[in-house]
């Protein structure tokens, strides 16, 4: 068993695709649910209930949903550019699993446990934009369009300071693995000597995600719903899901990069009980609940508040604070070299 | 002055301030009834479907003085009227156009025998539009169904006419 599983490549193609679904399946089913808890959050910020008639309180409210959405028809207008018109989602959705790939769920316990694992979860996220922009573009209708020229912007200013950020935390830790990232915040998570950094991955986050405050691209009340705006049923279903995905993916990521991952909040007993998975299960949790109850809670921002946010105060904040960590690091002889901290 | 600002807006104040609003309504008693099988409280006055009420004897009130007609002001009632056998004066047609109705309740106002009213009914919703242009039969049926809880509003609502 473990000599076809570990030693023959038939075997490793088993065990990938096994693993791959063991991530996907849960995976696809916390979209569903995360879509139903943010109705029920938002309806209790709004004093309302959310859905409560389909199944125990409304737990099935979203598989309800799904079969109303698949059994419409996919209009593709007669102007839109016919296979990119149908690449795009397909692109978004792809793009938005691939990146669980290098998402470490307990001490190595990753599809691919790579070295650099962050700059394949940031070129990943990078790419995403694409499906959004040439969805934007394929549509041939001018709120598509608009749609995915300000998700473009947006997604590529907030992914330099994104980036920045990154780069502070690695200063720190020494080393691209994700897992190597994790096991650097034993002692202290980063979300404390980091705080600000913290702050404004999240915001960069909720931006890269298209999410309240920052949704432009779907800009609901001037532009119809943005780069999706001439999708329907599966189509439009990828999207969603892909959406929903990448906020999971963001969630999972701040959890990895500031709040410890697996890692148990006190290396003490009654924490240490609790396997990995869960915890970082309950961080991506919280995480994903700020997300909701951000939206909840603040209007969307003017395009030109969004950019001069992105590139005036993000961009130069999160500059000075990665040259005062070097610093920092650099005067009490504390720079990590090559892979001091971990396996690598 | 300046540095407060800018203080204020880098410690996000303002933003956790209304982050706490939220979580705060969150945890209230939602203010959500549960629709079909939880309704909220009616006016006797509500202005609901309407319908032609029948003298207990069970002679149609309706002597076809034609006020209704004249008052509405969505021109959605048409009435024909012809005298009986009997020599009394009734109507032959009386129709309303439930898509024209404003639901303004001058009809009702206007009847000197209180005979069309409007009850307490507005769950009538159709699945084509002709089943919403309402002939007597409709509305005497409507009549009958609802006649002890219109009785009722009717009293309730008599002291303050």
């Amino acid at each position: 068993m473990e000599q076809f599983f570990f030693h023959t490549v038939a075997g490793l193609v088993v065990l990938t695709v096994l693993e791959c679904l063991a991530i996907l399946v849960p995976l696809l089913m916390a979209v569903a649910y995360l879509v139903y808890g943010e109705r029920k959050v938002l309806g209790a910020i709004q004093l309302r209930k959310g859905p409560n008639t389909v199944g125990p309180f409304g737990l099935f409210q979203t598989f309800a949903d799904a079969i109303k959405m698949l059994t419409k028809e996919t209009v593709i207008p007669s102007g839109a550019n016919r296979a990119l018109y149908l690449l795009a989602p397909f692109l978004t959705f792809v793009l938005a699993m691939i990146a669980w790939a290098v998402i470490p769920t307990n001490n190595g316990w990753a599809i691919a446990n790579i070295n650099v694992g962050v700059l394949y979860l940031f070129a990943v996220s990078s790419l995403g934009v694409y499906g959004i922009l040439i969805a934007g573009w394929a549509s041939n209708s001018k709120y598509a369009f608009l749609g995915g020229l300000r998700s473009a912007a947006q997604m590529v200013s907030y992914e330099v300071s994104l980036g920045l950020v990154i780069v502070s935390i690695l200063l720190v830790v020494g080393s691209l693995n994700l897992n190597d990232i994790i096991l650097a915040q034993r002692h202290v998570w980063f979300c404390l000597p980091m705080l600000p950094m913290f702050v404004i991955f999240f915001i960069s986050a909720l931006a890269e995600t298209n999410r309240a405050p920052f949704d432009l691209p779907e800009g609901e009340s001037e532009l119809v719903a943005g780069f999706f705006v001439e999708y329907s049923s599966l189509a439009f279903g990828l999207f969603f899901l892909g959406e929903y995905m990448n906020m999971i993916l963001m969630s999972a990521m701040t959890s990895i990069l500031f709040l410890g991952g697996w890692l148990a909040p006190f290396n003490i007993a009654p924490f240490t009980w609790v396997p990995g998975p869960i915890w970082l299960i309950l961080k991506i949790l919280f995480v994903l609940f700020m997300f909701i109850w951000v939206r909840a809670t603040f209007p969307r921002y003017r395009y030109d508040q969004l950019m001069r946010l992105g590139w005036k105060v993000f961009l130069p904040f999160s500059l000075v604070w990665m040259v005062l960590t070097a610093g920092f690091l650099m005067a009490t002889g504390m720079l990590p070299v090559g892979s001091a901290n971990g396996v690598g | 002055m300046a540095a407060g600002n800018l203080l204020k807006s880098f410690l996000l104040t303002e933003l956790l301030g209304g982050l706490g609003v939220t979580l705060r309504y969150m945890f209230k008693p939602k203010a959500t009834i549960n629709y079909p099988f939880e309704k909220g409280h009616l006016s006797p006055r509500f202005r609901g479907e309407h319908a032609l009420r029948r003298y207990p004897n069970g002679e149609e009130r309706c002597i076809a003085c034609k006020l209704c007609e004249a008052v509405c002001p969505a021109e959605a009632i048409t009435i024909e009227a012809e005298p009986r056998e009997d020599g009394s004066r009734r109507t032959t047609r009386y129709d309303i156009d439930m898509t024209k109705c404003i639901y303004c309740g001058l009809c009702e106002e206007a009847c000197p025998v209180d005979a069309i009213v409007e009850g307490p009914n507005y769950e009538f919703a159709t699945e084509t539009r002709e089943e919403l242009m309402y002939d007597k039969n409709k509305l005497l049926a409507n009549g009958d169904r609802w006649e002890s809880v219109l009785a009722r509003r009717l009293e309730m609502d008599a002291p303050y006419r």
